[in-house]
């Protein structure tokens, strides 16, 4: 039985908060939900528009649903190779970031360079060092003779932006795994040196299982930042070539700002929102039940 | 004198989204209201995992969005029909869940 005593005073404090969020974030969603059932022709003149949008979103044969699921394929499918690519990666670099001494600090520092950088800037990097006039890359593999160009080619577009987010995220995952295996204690490494395990089944055995926690941690951030991605792939290729690139991020910026698309963009952003809501949902729930049953 | 309404133009409110929120709010109030009149310990149902008021509460506004939209997908006309399952779901939620 708990006993602490208990004070709802506590929720004063988080007065403050409510009102920022209310001002930056609910009072811009309730006004993407109204326009997501008008029309407009400026002037803040509206029209009712019922479901409209959505049905011309969520259709396939129209021109919006046809950007829509073009762009929400195209940014799973970026996901899901990010996520491939990154988990592995990370829990190998963790496993190789020394235990002790001054190696520790100097791998730490080194690895967490990446994430020290700006988007934008990452994106102008990887924008510059794949260019094939002055980018060490797009020199360099053009040379070899590989047919390498980002503003024409899909798919060196989609191997650079892969690469970018492997170079600037893999660091996370390493120190988050990093973390997880300080955290296992020396006696389960004793236990299996005396049953005489060998590397890999003390990976598979000890480290795989404690690190399932802070994997499914950094597969939910990573999910979640390659899915709403925009800022990098948007200073390397803009989207493109054509729509090669274009995430939904990307898209829906182009069709709200650039097309000042407000009914479809608001359909848009409502549909993308709650894919978002329902994984982090999902996520969320699965670590705090995994939680209960590990403290049962 | 400018009004509330006024000032709130750009929001480009109707009817229909103010009856949508102000259904929100007091669904959230209420929620809150029990929560804290008849507090309650989680529990286990069809799920699988515990709930809370709460949680079914989400769960069902969460399914009955995926139900609207499904319904949109493919083209229905009578929105009574996904709002029934949606109130059907909700009712199975607060029930079983």
């Amino acid at each position: 039985m708990d006993t602490r005593a208990f004070a709802n005073r506590a929720w004063l404090f988080v007065v403050p908060v409510m009102i920022v969020v209310l001002f930056s974030s609910l009072t811009p969603m309730m006004t993407v939900v109204n326009y997501s059932f008008q029309d407009t022709m400026g002037q803040n003149n509206f029209f009712w528009n019922g479901v409209g949008w959505f049905q011309n979103l969520l259709d396939p044969t129209t021109a919006v649903g046809q950007r829509f699921q073009g762009s929400l394929l195209r940014n799973l499918l970026f996901s899901a190779v990010v996520l491939a690519i990154e988990v592995p990666l990370g829990i190998a670099v963790s496993l190789c970031i020394p235990k002790s001494g001054w190696r520790v600090g100097a791998a730490l520092v080194l690895i967490a360079l990446p994430l020290l950088i700006p988007y934008n800037v990452v994106g102008v990097i990887w924008q510059l060092f794949s260019r094939t006039d002055i980018g060490l890359l797009g020199v360099g593999l053009t040379a070899a003779g590989v047919p390498f160009n980002v503003t024409q080619d899909a798919a060196s577009a989609w191997f650079v932006i892969i690469v970018m987010d492997v170079w600037h995220w893999t660091s996370m995952l390493a120190l988050l795994c990093y973390a997880g295996l300080k955290a296992i204690p020396d006696a389960y490494y004793q236990a299996a040196r005396i049953d005489g395990a060998n590397r890999w089944s003390v990976f598979r055995n000890i480290e795989l299982p404690k690190l399932r926690k802070v994997l499914v941690i950094g597969m939910l951030l990573r999910f979640m930042g390659s899915f709403m991605i925009y800022t990098e792939p948007f200073t390397v290729t803009g989207g493109g070539p054509g729509e090669a690139t274009s995430f939904l991020s990307i898209d829906l910026v182009k069709m709200a700002l650039g097309q000042v698309d407000l009914g479809n963009a608001a359909a848009y952003s409502l549909v993308y929102n709650l894919i978002t809501l329902t994984v982090c949902w999902v996520f969320f729930t699965y670590t705090t039940h995994a939680d209960q049953k590990d403290a049962a | 004198m400018d009004t509330i309404a006024d000032h709130l133009a750009w929001m480009a409110w109707t009817w229909q989204t103010i009856v949508f929120f102000a259904c929100m709010a007091a669904a959230l109030a209420g929620l809150t209201t029990l929560a804290v009149l008849r507090p309650e310990t989680p529990h286990r149902g069809i799920l699988g995992f515990a709930t809370t008021r709460g949680d079914r509460f989400f769960v069902s506004l969460l399914a009955s969005a995926f139900i609207f939209l499904g319904f949109i997908r493919f083209g229905g006309e009578n929105f009574l029909y996904p709002a029934a399952a949606a109130l059907l779901l909700a009712a199975v939620m607060f029930r079983f869940a």
